[in-house]
């Protein structure tokens, strides 16, 4: 076979020769191969752990990839339509990070919608970037935010000419995605570079029904989280760049946060993992498209919830929806979406990916079976049964525009003053508030605290959501500037 | 050459049976059917390699499925069977003239197949004008359906396998709506005995708790079901199982039956401490 194919698995075909080897480890891990640690031997099993090795000639250097994880690094750059890919044991917050830091400097600007996830904030305060937020639309009834418009994206290029990058959710958790094709276009005219958080997007490189993915619209860095609809393991990643990026320096940029012992069981992961797409993604997604159509359908057919599809394009802040998202309103029937997910666990021994303030998400996968699907339809349909409320008493939930009094990076360092919650009102704040999941920040640093946003958080409190981001795991203090 | 049945009850228990020859095996999209012929208990339908019926024993299970709630509600009209493509419950029903409709909806076809052609004893009478047969999956049938039934019966496989959904609380609860007014439901709750299944059955029973205002538990032996004994569930909207029910009614029916009676019927609700506590 040749060596360089689709086919080939180059960092698992490495490990097996290894194996075959039965080298004698005077190396670290201390565990050698499981021996030295009994209990988490007969956890997780001997081929796991005898794999579960560090760098060595053969198996190559993740900090400096030049024979087996350059290969495979390779290929996934061709099964990406790349022309790099970088391999990230530090989950896509690794990979957001990467790319931002590339891009920006500290003081240049990035243009990115508000409801970017939490790790896109934290490399501006990493890298000490100004971000120029671009409202994302809100669907009134829906309650969830959306993309960005083109011309939206354009008065902020417009406005910040100086401007170094804009940043796109390719889609947004719910689905959602922002006219990429036409952003990069646009972009790339005025010199900015275009970066895409495709967390939730894996799988549009593997499959013509999905919408676009970056790589494909010529966009020049991506985060793809492999450990989602990729089916790798969790905390492994990639990241892809386009013609224009220097791999060289993305490299360096990559190696000030990485690990220096990357774990080859996340490696390997992704090396299977892509094999397995590039090979049998479409076939792979047919199927889970398959299924999720079903459930939607079988779910409207309830009355009441409302499982949303590709009506819900517009052209504009909806440009294209992803089919695969499960996506449910559940206000309709009365219940808060974070309501629904917890009687679903609690009650119906139903696990759902989360529950917001008005939809709930049900993660579908190549993992899941018909018979699972009509579980989760029979217990929506046995939820509005029994648990149907009037929905006036719901909270309308609105886009509430954040005023950005400092950077983030000026925030998170400046000197703080810890408050009770409720008196906050009007300070700036100096750490993060956010729900998780989704885990989109509700205030970022440098953000005002308004009345508005205090309301919210309250409800989201009541109605059972996780907050999570203070320094204050109870959430009742939060720190804020002194002297503004 | 001897020629031997086994089926693991637990890891450590093992249950056999003589066999003369295989004479049916498949492996369909949803399990593997297979069917025997044994020396002592007739005819076996084996599900992924566990007993479902034998020709021998099936009339203890199929008659106490059916006519404790149809003593209790000698009204029944419209029954929905979940399960029960081997015939041998509806067969029980159809002895009642007063019911006018039997739904059985299984989701194997391979079951009705294979039992139509090697155990008549119980599938022959699915060829019965009043009983229409479905495949379809339980869980999602049950869904439509709304003030239906008066009576509902889940005869199926155990909670580890094909029958995984119909063990669920959102089963129950789309059995509730499914279920008129006066409506009942049987279901399985496993043998109470053996820790592993024991559980299923614990399980099973508390969603069932928190879905329907009565519910009772009682109890059968049979031999070839792991520990000989075996549990069901009787839930209902309105009526009580033991509870000013007109055994004289049922009685003048004069129906043939040899395992169930009045006096079982009341003695079988009668449970073992043990059982007892693992409910509670
Ligand atoms: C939009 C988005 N970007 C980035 C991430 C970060 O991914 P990871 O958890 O792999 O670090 C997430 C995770 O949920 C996400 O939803």
């Amino acid at each position: 076979m040749e060596y360089l194919t689709q086919e080939r698995a180059p960092i698992m075909e490495s490990l097996e020769k290894m194996r075959a080897t039965r080298l004698v480890p005077f190396d670290v891990p201390g565990h050698k191969h499981g021996r030295g640690n009994a209990d988490l031997l007969e956890f997780l099993g001997q081929r796991c752990l005898e794999v579960d090795v560090n760098s060595m000639k053969p198996l190559d250097n993740l900090c400096h990839p030049v024979s087996v994880i350059r290969d495979a690094e390779i290929l996934a750059a061709e099964a990406f339509g790349a022309a790099h890919s970088f391999f990230i044991t530090g989950g896509t917050t690794q990979a957001v990070q990467a790319m931002i830091l590339t891009v920006c400097k500290p003081g240049d600007k990035i243009i990115l919608p508000r409801n970017v996830h939490r790790s896109a904030i934290n490399a501006l305060i990493l890298s000490g970037a100004i971000p120029i937020y671009v409202n994302p639309q809100v669907d009134e009834r829906l309650g969830i935010s959306l993309g960005m418009k083109v011309e939206e994206v354009i008065a902020a290029i417009k406005n910040n000419p100086d401007a170094k990058a804009v940043l796109v959710n390719n889609p947004t958790y719910y689905g959602i995605c922002s006219d990429i094709a036409t952003i990069t276009k646009v972009a790339h005219e005025h010199g900015l570079k275009v970066l895409a958080d495709e967390a939730h997007g894996t799988h549009f490189y593997f499959n013509q029904k999905l919408p676009a993915s970056a790589m494909s619209v010529g966009a020049d860095m991506a985060a793809v989280s492999m450990h989602k609809s990729g089916g790798s393991l969790t905390q492994s990643s990639l990241l892809l760049t386009g013609e224009n990026i220097n791999a060289g320096y993305v490299h360096q940029i990559i190696n000030l946060t990485q690990t220096t012992s990357g774990s080859y069981l996340l490696m390997a992961s992704l090396d299977i993992s892509r094999r397995n797409l590039a090979l049998r993604g479409s076939e792979i997604f047919d199927n889970v498209i398959e299924l999720v159509e079903y459930a939607r359908d079988e779910i409207n057919y309830l009355g009441g919830w409302y499982a949303y599809g590709k009506e819900l394009v517009d052209g504009g802040a909806i440009y294209d929806f992803d089919v695969t998202k499960l996506s449910v309103y559940t206000r309709s029937v009365g219940l808060a979406g974070v309501e629904v997910y917890d009687i679903l666990r609690d009650e119906y021994d139903i696990q759902l990916e989360f529950g917001d303030i008005a939809n709930i998400l049900a993660y579908v996968s190549v993992g899941d079976r018909v018979k699972d699907i009509e579980r989760l339809v029979s217990a929506l349909a046995d939820v509005k049964r029994i648990y149907r409320k009037d929905s006036a008493r719901l909270m309308k939930v609105e886009y509430i525009s954040p005023i950005v009094d400092a950077t983030p990076k000026e925030a998170f360092y400046a000197e703080k003053k810890s408050l009770p919650i409720a008196e906050t009102v009007g300070e700036t704040a100096a750490e993060f508030l956010m729900c998780y999941p989704p885990g989109i920040p509700i205030l970022a640093p440098g953000e005002r605290i308004t009345k508005e946003i205090l309301d919210y958080v309250k409800y989201a409190k009541r109605k059972g959501c996780q907050l999570t981001g203070p320094e204050d795991m109870t959430i009742k203090r939060l720190q804020v500037i002194k002297g503004r | 050459m001897e020629l031997w049945f086994s089926e693991l009850h637990t890891p450590n228990v093992r249950f056999s049976l003589k066999v003369d020859k295989q004479l049916f095996s498949e492996v369909s999209e949803f399990q593997r059917v297979d069917i025997f012929d044994s020396a002592e208990f007739g005819r076996l339908l084996v599900l992924d390699g566990r007993i479902m019926i034998t020709e021998r024993d099936e009339f203890i299970y199929h008659e106490m499925i059916t006519h404790v709630p149809m003593c209790v509600n000698p009204d029944i009209k419209k029954v929905l069977l979940v399960g029960g493509g081997d015939g041998g419950s509806a067969r029980e029903l159809l002895k009642y003239d007063t019911i006018e409709k039997i739904d059985l909806v299984e989701i194997d076809e391979t079951v009705v197949r294979a039992c139509r052609k090697y155990i008549p004893q119980t599938a022959s009478c699915l060829d019965n004008p009043r009983v229409e047969i479905f495949f379809a999956d339980g869980l999602k049938f049950v869904r439509r359906k709304s003030d239906e039934y008066d009576l509902i019966i889940i005869d199926s496989t155990d909670p580890f396998g094909v029958g995984e959904g119909l063990f669920t609380k959102e089963f129950y609860g789309n059995c509730f709506n499914a279920l008129k007014a006066s409506g009942i439901m049987i279901n399985q709750h496993e043998n109470p005995f053996y820790n592993h299944d024991a559980a299923a059955m614990q399980r099973a029973h508390k969603r069932l708790a928190g879905s329907f205002p009565v519910v009772r538990v009682y109890q059968i032996n049979i031999p070839t079901y792991p520990a000989g004994q075996w549990l069901f569930g009787f839930a209902s909207k309105k009526f009580h199982p033991t509870n000013a029910v007109d055994f004289g009614r049922w009685q003048a029916l004069n129906l043939q039956t040899n395992y169930y009676n009045p006096k079982v019927h009341v003695g079988a609700f009668m449970l073992p401490t043990y059982v007892i506590k693992k409910l509670r």
